[in-house]
């Protein structure tokens, strides 16, 4: 028996991988599956009569890297939010609470986990759909991509870990998803370039921080984005911190965890 | 709503301590406080001297807490829920002590079931080797054998036992009041969140004073109507101060015609003293501030 200061997270790490892991058809096969319909869907319908970034990329490679980054964020939203609400309704949180993590372990591994599970599910999002548009294997900026599925996945596996801490039920935190994940996540132009939108849509969507993940994630595969990369960037991290500071400080206060 | 009221009280090291009190009194608050589960509106909480809030790691990594609820995570098996909770402590390669409390537990068989398919008593016996995977030298257990079967429950206190000799603090919460007379070397009692008793099993069991005896008749003599304690049907418990007044009652029922079923003598238990003490329900000096 060896004992290890301070690291408990990496075991409540590897508790939160192995648990998406155990289910993997349901967390991680099912989303692909999901997400490889939307593509056969919106491909099938919109690529003849559907025009971005002034036709200079068919639709359906537009589209593709959208959804992966749409993967990516609601797989990291689920992955905390469903550990923390199951975990505080069954009662099991107990055994994270006795022993001597810190708010910070907390939320290193939460997040992490949330991390790892929206990048394997966009990861298999991409392979899959690579049959239906071979040449975006071709990124011209694979770092910029890894940066915005990175922060962008960290940004949503914050928000689950808020969203499962805020929640007393299950009905609470679909709320959530239903009323603030889901639609932030269609409106950020996933599925079409906001520049085909109105003027009071295209100001609106400004406003969205998920389309700067999505835009600045599919200038990494395309080259092309609606608005420039490293302005993306800097929102998105700028959330990130913020997003990130604001639990470590509920966490500390014990906030829904310790009365 | 006020859950404690001021409880002032220190467990010395080693000892087998037992918290009594009906439920709502406070005992599974004040362990939650000494957890770091609640925290306390004042006052503070200290293991071996490690503040529960200011030195939370400390204190938690000398706690063991076995929890009142049955909970589990229904993801993984016996052995995995161990390693995890040990890993939460920073502790790797626990493989023989998790062994040792599978074996002790009576869980060996089971470590790799899945949690789900455990009876409620197993998953108990889990909850008990979930608190003590980073071998704490304190150890709470707040309704450790509820739902857990006479003959492992018998082998859980040999290990709790064991322990308590090797060196381990033990605090017990129960309301198996014979466990606690049988294990507990001291007692506290709380009620609506004062402690209104403080003091060693001996002396507790010593303040009901007198013997009792237990009578199944169709009534009791006149005479001994201020005597009885309490009733149920047709069974009387009379107090008695000596053995000699036990041979005046059987003359008074004899007088009286009144025919025994059942007579026997009953010796002061916790329960008496518990049902006392609550039943008088205030502070006793010096055991609350």
């Amino acid at each position: 028996m060896s004992r290890v200061a301070g690291a408990g997270w990496l075991t409540l790490l590897y508790k939160e991988l192995l648990r998406f892991w155990k289910v993997a058809f349901q967390t991680i096969l099912a989303p692909v599956i999901t997400t490889l319909l939307y593509l056969l869907i919106f491909s099938h319908v919109l690529e003849s009569r559907v025009s971005v970034f002034n036709g200079e990329v068919r639709y359906t490679a537009f589209l593709v890297p959208g959804l992966v980054m749409m993967s990516v964020l609601q797989n990291a939203f689920a992955n905390s939010s469903s550990s923390m609400i199951q975990s505080k309704i069954t009662g099991n949180l107990i055994f994270i609470l006795l022993p001597p993590l810190s708010p910070a372990d907390f939320f290193l591994a939460y997040v992490l986990g949330a991390m790892v599970r929206g990048i394997v599910v966009g990861l298999g999002v991409f392979v899959v759909t690579l049959f239906f548009v071979p040449s975006l294997i071709a990124m011209p900026h694979p770092f910029w991509a890894l940066a915005f599925a990175l922060l962008g996945s960290a940004i949503l596996g914050t928000l689950g870990l808020l969203g499962g801490l805020w929640a007393d039920k299950f009905d609470q935190l679909a709320a959530f998803q239903n009323f603030l994940i889901t639609p932030l996540t269609f409106l950020s132009g996933v599925f079409y370039s906001i520049h085909s939108l109105p003027p009071f849509w295209q100001t609106l969507s400004h406003l969205n921080p998920f389309f700067y993940m999505i835009d600045g994630f599919r200038y990494g595969f395309l080259g092309l984005s609606d608005v420039p990369p490293s302005l993306s960037l800097a929102i998105v991290a700028a959330c990130s911190l913020l997003l990130s500071l604001t639990t470590l400080l509920l966490l500390k206060r014990g906030w829904k965890l310790r009365h | 709503m006020q859950a404690l009221a001021g409880v002032s009280l220190a467990v010395e090291q080693g000892e087998f301590f037992g918290l009594l009190g009906p439920n709502g009194a406070g005992k599974t608050t004040l362990i939650s406080v000494l957890a770091g589960l609640t925290r306390a509106d004042s006052g503070s909480a200290r293991v071996l001297g490690h503040d529960v809030v200011s030195d939370y790691r400390n204190s938690r990594r000398a706690l063991g807490v076995v929890p009142q609820e049955l909970v589990f995570d229904p993801f993984f098996s016996v052995r995995e829920t161990l390693a995890i909770q040990s890993g939460y402590f920073g502790i790797r390669d626990n493989g023989d002590w998790i062994d040792e409390i599978l074996h002790h537990l009576d869980l060996t068989s089971k470590a790799d079931a899945n949690m789900r398919s455990l009876s409620g008593g197993m998953k108990r016996r889990v909850l008990v080797g979930q608190a003590l995977v980073h071998k704490p030298p304190v150890i709470v257990l707040d309704e450790p054998t509820a739902g857990v079967d006479v003959e492992l429950r018998q082998n859980l206190w040999a290990f709790i036992r064991k322990l308590n000799r090797d060196g381990h603090t033990i605090i017990l919460t129960t309301h198996y009041l014979e466990e606690a007379e049988a294990l507990c070397g001291r007692i506290a009692m709380l009620k609506s969140g004062l402690v209104v008793a403080l003091d060693t099993t001996k002396n507790l069991l010593a303040r009901v004073s007198g013997l009792a005896v237990r009578l199944v008749a169709e009534r009791v003599p006149g005479a001994w109507q201020s005597r009885v304690t309490s009733h149920e049907g047709r069974v009387f418990t009379l107090g008695i101060e000596r053995y000699a007044d036990l041979e005046a009652l059987l003359a008074a029922l004899r007088v009286e015609g009144i025919a025994i079923d059942e007579l026997a003598l009953v010796e002061t238990d916790l329960e008496q003293v518990f049902l006392k003490i609550m039943g008088a329900g205030r502070a006793l000096p010096g055991a609350a501030e």
